[in-house]
């Protein structure tokens, strides 16, 4: 059968077929998901199908329900994009959420206290002040792997860590609200940001800002960086095959560290629109596992920084639908990172497929 | 700084870090022998909650802390036959998909305790077991020997899953499927097989280092309980440089600046308690910076192995 397949009348034919097969396959992983989650409300007694309906329709049912997954969906495409470009460079981030918080806390700290310098410098000042405090977040693990080998899965979950507790700390301390102070109520949040920092409102009385179009922007430039320029070339090159890449006289280790080092600027640019877009003020949880669902949704999008656009969109969905479910039909929202580790599982497992048909592919030449 | 070093406190700081040490150890070492064989388990996290829970939900139903632990540990094993299945026959990528069966387990784990129990409700978990003659020792022997069979347990796990790693056949092919496979293949050793066993091995004993917080030192199930240390464990692996008698060091320290940073809140010294809680992670990113002997890592770590290639 096998030499009948690769008869040429077919090829094209079998192409397309597989190639279209290679792309559902990690679709695939949703409504899988869906389907196991849905036996696991079975057995909690939960009809499955009131649940996700209540999902659905929390998500995208209604004007502030589409906006509110928009906003949701908006540090989802950002962490995902840092994600995204540390993937290709072959290491491994999982410090979105700790690099996110960098960043939130950093634009805080600056706009805070700068309330005087007017808008036009304030506002792109406190956006990099984000992308610096996250670039750090995620340079300090790419500096240590490019220089003594540590392991970067790990000290990114470590730098996580201490970035909740940072957070706490300043929360709690110099950077909390003095009006909490003068209150006596002590709630761990620092003070609203100054106004010409708070990023424009696209859809009157929705939360949907400015931030959503500018990461839809900076996916497209991600494209253009990993797939149309020198340096992009090179980290994606180190992500194929450092070995070949070393042989062909590129820095891995220079590129690994610049890969994590721009993945920690882009979650770090997504604390900042947080605070600068949404809530106006820097608070305990603001990431609510962003850096985590963040990653699911660069998996999802196949790693393809346009791909990241529809997969966050999904993801924020799942999110504010889950929230919805929680309050009308009293199905506890965790059923989500139920959901969202199967995902992660059959995107990954599904990889097998492709890799098994590009080597036979290769093996016959 | 004075009244930190009284004897007391410093009783109280060896009584604690013992105890603190129990989940990483059973954890650490379960990961150990995933990583010898080969397969680097991110998902320790997600397993430990799961067993958290079945252990914590089983001695209440049944009130027999017994059968807690017994559920714990299958269900920690299922767990790793989840991951297994995912990483050795799948041939995922291992960081990746770690992360997953992490979020699964602290999904499933809320989920169910939300539907079950709803709220925090607290058992009467292991008692502690004083160890005839050595528990007399004045002083030192209510903090070294006047423990729960389940923190035993986890020292005990040492020395022997250094003995099955060192100094048996069966130790012999998990190295072998670690560092050489395709040898270990061609001697007749079934890699993937090895690999199912450790990584199920290493569910079990995450379950169990789950429950050894539910039932035995906490004696009570929260979300997200475990709160990273499922994480540690797997760094405490790196750290202790894939060896049973490193990463018994590597948890003690780890447990004594835990212990240390709870005493110094007792005490009320001037140390802000984020900041304090924040030591032991900066302290074990350090560890890995420093401490890291990277010829003794697996030389197929994270590399799935397939029959027949080449």
């Amino acid at each position: 059968m096998e030499h009948l397949w690769n008869a040429p009348a077919v090829t094209g034919f079998k192409k397309t077929l597989n190639q279209s097969f290679e792309a559902v396959l990690p679709i695939l992983a949703v409504p899988l998901a869906l389907l196991i989650g849905a036996v696991i409300l079975l057995f909690l007694k939960v009809n499955p199908l009131t649940a996700y309906a209540s999902m659905l329709n929390g998500a995208f049912g209604s004007l502030s329900g589409t906006t509110q997954t928009l906003v949701k969906a908006t540090p989802l495409l950002l962490v995902g994009l840092g994600v995204t470009i540390a993937f290709r460079g072959g290491v491994i981030n999982i410090g979105g959420e700790g690099q996110l918080i960098a960043g939130a806390l950093a634009a805080t700290a600056l706009s805070v206290s700068l309330p005087d310098v007017p808008g036009l410098i304030l506002l792109p000042l406190s956006l990099l002040a984000g992308v610096l405090a996250g670039a750090v977040w995620g340079g300090i693990p790419g500096v240590l792997k490019a220089r003594l080998g540590v392991n970067e899965i790990l000290t990114t979950v470590m730098m996580n860590s201490i970035a909740i507790q940072l957070a706490n700390f300043l929360l709690r301390g110099p950077l909390i609200d003095p009006a909490e102070i003068a209150a006596g109520t002590r709630i761990a949040q620092s003070a609203l940001l100054p106004h010409q920092v708070w990023l424009a409102r696209l859809i009157p009385r929705t939360l949907l800002h400015a931030g959503a179009i500018l990461a839809v922007v900076l996916a497209i430039l991600v494209f253009i960086f990993l797939w149309r320029t020198t340096i992009g070339y090179r980290i994606r090159a180190v992500g194929l095959n450092a070995a070949a890449a070393r042989y062909a006289g590129i820095r891995v280790s220079l590129y690994q560290a610049l890969s994590l080092t721009l993945g920690g600027a882009f979650a770090g640019l997504a604390g900042a629109v947080e605070v600068m877009g949404v809530g106006h003020r820097m608070m305990e949880g603001i990431s609510s596992g962003y850096g985590f669902t963040g990653i699911v949704a660069a998996l999802f999008g196949q790693l393809h920084p346009l791909g990241a656009i529809p997969a966050s969109v999904i993801f924020g969905g799942l999110l504010v639908g889950a929230d919805k479910m929680q309050r009308t039909v009293q199905v506890p929202s965790a059923l989500v990172n139920t959901l969202l580790g199967l995902i992660v599982l059959f995107v990954v497992s599904s990889a097998i497929w492709a890799r098994r048909r590009a080597r036979r592919r290769e093996t016959r030449g | 700084m004075a009244d930190l070093f009284t004897i007391p406190v410093l009783l109280g700081i060896l009584y604690s870090g013992i105890r603190l040490a129990t989940p990483y150890l059973y954890a650490s070492i379960g990961e150990t022998f995933a990583q010898v064989s080969g397969v680097l388990n991110l998902g320790v996290e997600g397993m430990m909650l799961m067993g958290a829970f079945a252990g914590f939900f089983v001695a209440m139903k049944t009130e027999s802390l017994a059968l807690g632990l017994l559920a714990a540990a299958l269900t920690g094993m299922l767990m790793g036959l989840l991951m297994a299945v995912v990483s050795v026959t799948l041939q995922a990528e291992q960081g990746i998909s770690g992360i997953g069966l992490a979020l699964f387990g602290l999904g499933l784990s809320s989920l169910l305790f939300k539907r079950t129990m709803g709220g925090v409700e607290s058992i009467s978990g292991f008692a502690p077991v004083k160890i005839p003659l050595l528990g007399d020792i004045p002083y030192l022997g209510d903090a070294l020997f006047n423990h729960s069979l389940v923190v035993y347990g986890a020292f005990l796990l040492v020395p022997v899953a250094a003995f099955v790693l060192n100094k048996t056949t069966l130790g012999l092919k998990i190295r072998a499927a670690g560092q050489n496979p395709e040898a270990a293949d061609s001697l007749g050793v079934s890699v993937n097989r090895i690999r199912y066993f450790t990584v199920c091995l290493g569910g079990m004993l995450a379950g169990i280092g789950g429950a050894s917080l539910s039932i035995a030192l906490i004696n009570l199930f929260q979300e997200n309980m475990t709160n990273g240390i499922g994480y540690i464990a797997v760094a405490l692996v790196y750290f202790g440089g894939w060896r049973p008698s490193g990463v018994l060091a590597g948890a003690l320290l780890f447990s004594f600046v835990n212990a240390l940073q709870l005493w110094i809140q007792v005490k009320g010294i001037n140390l802000p308690s984020d900041v304090a809680i924040m030591l032991p992670y900066i302290l074990t990113i350090l560890a890995l910076a420093f401490a890291v002997r990277r010829a003794r890592q697996p030389a197929a770590l994270t590399k799935p192995f397939e029959r027949g290639e080449n």
